[in-house]
């Protein structure tokens, strides 16, 4: 009987496992959630490999997580949106080649019955304080993400300092699963464009705040410094990171998502400086 | 309720249609968990056998850490086997993080317990003058535990099925060294997982429902043998 059970196993195990790529040929790619959840590598992964043959491993984290990564020399290519944090992780020597790829927007988001009042206000800095002298309920991504430090960002700004206060939760989640808790405590919170709307068909959450310069969402490709770490795939991160300011990357990324949302979720910058952005 | 029955609708289109991505997860998570089943058997009954017909000082500490590592918790473990193959920890030069294999070492760590815990006390439950009579009738040790295993195969299959069920179902560990990578490292939970966070609820049940209809599948044939062996 048993050895009927381990022949049964023997069987399905003869099915190989998928070949294991040679670490040549791997890279191994850090970056953000927000680029996972909203399909965009889905795309562009399968359409770099095929034209260099190289195996992209794609783990999905924080940004912050991203650059410890990177830091640790756990990934050789980044493509985080944290611009702050990443001046200095290249300042530091871990990465170089810092290049920016493209850009959307952050949105203030929040249940439609808005209770601190803070729809079509411009000023993102003026709907924080609104949201902190209503005490109305916020929820912060909290996990060192390109978006909570934008968060932590525009808090600062306001002199504001929420950590310990009752209305303001973290969820320590990804930014979709923040959407949905959002969602349904009816609170406000900070997302960037591209998840909102790859999302927005499960949400009651509408725009409240948009258009601010401070809300811009700027995405950059970072290698990690193979000076530094030399036994990081230094010509495979060299490789991504050329491919995504490409010519032909970039008009998939401007045209990524208009097919299904009516607009696109990114728009793409390569060769830009990032002081011009949203001017 | 809705998105629970178009999930459901979902999951038969899938199964139907033998789509090709779905029908790959679906292997994987089979050949990732089987393989960390049998060698988490071949560990845990060994050593639970092993602890359960032997005496020495501190037995009874060794079965308290053992029953406590039933309840391992995945993420832990995943954390742990994450810094122990990271490229500049100590088994880098490996170069195994982020593969299925990973996983099944992640995998095997959590099963291995659960099945020595259960091994041990199905052994142990055995009558105690069983082991004399065996000897007595001229079998070496050998062949004595060899016997005693047989004996208890009925709990020792209840145990498979608790190993293999905790860890066909485990997200933490396996997202965590494995990395979800699409086509390579994407086993049902960790899939459930990014479907959930992208807001497709419905793609998100019908994996959760391929993965009940797969853990139930292998069930019933471990039920069926364990319950045919009853009736003899």
């Amino acid at each position: 009987m048993i050895k009927r059970l381990i022949c049964f196993w023997g069987i399905l195990l003869l099915f190989s496992f998928p070949v294991s790529t040679g670490a040549q040929k791997s890279i191994l790619l850090a970056t953000t959630t927000s680029t996972q959840d909203s399909g965009l590598l889905d795309i562009l992964i399968p359409t770099f490999e095929n034209k260099t043959g190289y195996f992209v491993k794609t783990i999905a984290v924080g940004s912050g997580q991203a650059m410890a990564m990177g830091q640790k020399r756990e990934a050789d290519v980044l493509l985080v949106h944290s611009p702050e944090a990443e001046k200095k992780f290249v300042a530091m020597g871990y990465g170089i080649n810092r290049r920016l790829v493209m850009h959307n927007d952050f949105i203030l988001l929040g249940p439609l019955e808005d209770p601190a009042k803070i729809r079509g206000l411009r000023a993102a800095r003026e709907a924080f304080k609104k949201i902190a002298s209503t005490d109305a309920l916020f929820l912060s991504r909290g996990d060192n993400s390109g978006t909570h430090f934008k968060e932590k960002t525009l808090w600062r700004a306001c002199g504001l300092n929420p950590e310990n206060e009752k209305w303001y939760q973290q969820t320590g989640l990804g930014m979709g699963q923040t959407l949905n808790v959002a969602s349904e405590k009816k609170s406000y919170t900070l997302a960037d464009r591209g998840t909102y709307l790859a999302l927005k068909k499960n949400l009651s959450l509408s725009i409240l705040t948009e258009g601010d310069a401070i809300l811009l969402n700027i995405y950059h490709v970072i290698e990690v410094n193979p000076a530094r770490w030399p036994k990081v795939n230094a010509a495979g991160a060299r490789a991504f990171a050329d491919f995504m300011v490409s010519k032909e990357t970039q008009e998939i990324i401007r045209t990524f998502g208009v097919d299904k949302f009516g607009s696109p979720l990114f728009f793409p910058d390569a060769g830009k400086k990032e002081e011009e952005l949203g001017k | 309720m809705d998105l629970i029955f178009e999930g459901i609708i979902k999951a038969f289109y899938l199964l139907i249609m033998l789509d090709s991505e779905v029908l790959g997860i679906t292997l994987l998570s089979l050949q990732v968990s089987g393989t960390a089943t049998l060698i988490s058997l071949f560990i845990g009954i060994s050593i639970g056998t092993l602890v359960a017909l032997t005496e020495f000082p501190g037995r009874r500490f060794v079965v308290s850490l053992i029953n406590t590592g039933m309840g391992l918790p995945p993420v832990v473990v995943g954390l742990l086997v994450t810094i122990f193959l990271w490229r500049n920890g100590p088994f880098g030069f490996l170069g195994i993080l982020y593969t299925p294999l990973a996983m099944i070492i992640a995998q095997a760590i959590i099963a291995t317990p659960i099945v020595m815990g259960i091994s041990l006390a199905a052994i142990q439950a055995l009558p105690k003058n069983l082991r004399l009579q065996i000897l007595t009738l001229g079998a070496t040790r050998f062949q004595m535990v060899w016997i005693l295993i047989k004996e208890a195969r009925l709990p020792l299959l209840a145990g498979v099925m608790a190993g293999f069920g905790g860890i066909i179902s485990e997200v933490g560990a396996s997202i965590m060294v494995g990395g979800n990578i699409k086509g390579y490292s994407r086993v049902l939970t960790t899939a459930t997982v990014m479907e959930t966070s992208r807001g497709n609820f419905d793609m998100a049940i019908a994996l959760g429902i391929i993965l009940l209809l797969l853990a139930y599948l292998i069930n019933l044939v471990l039920t069926q043998i364990q319950q045919r062996e009853r009736l003899r």
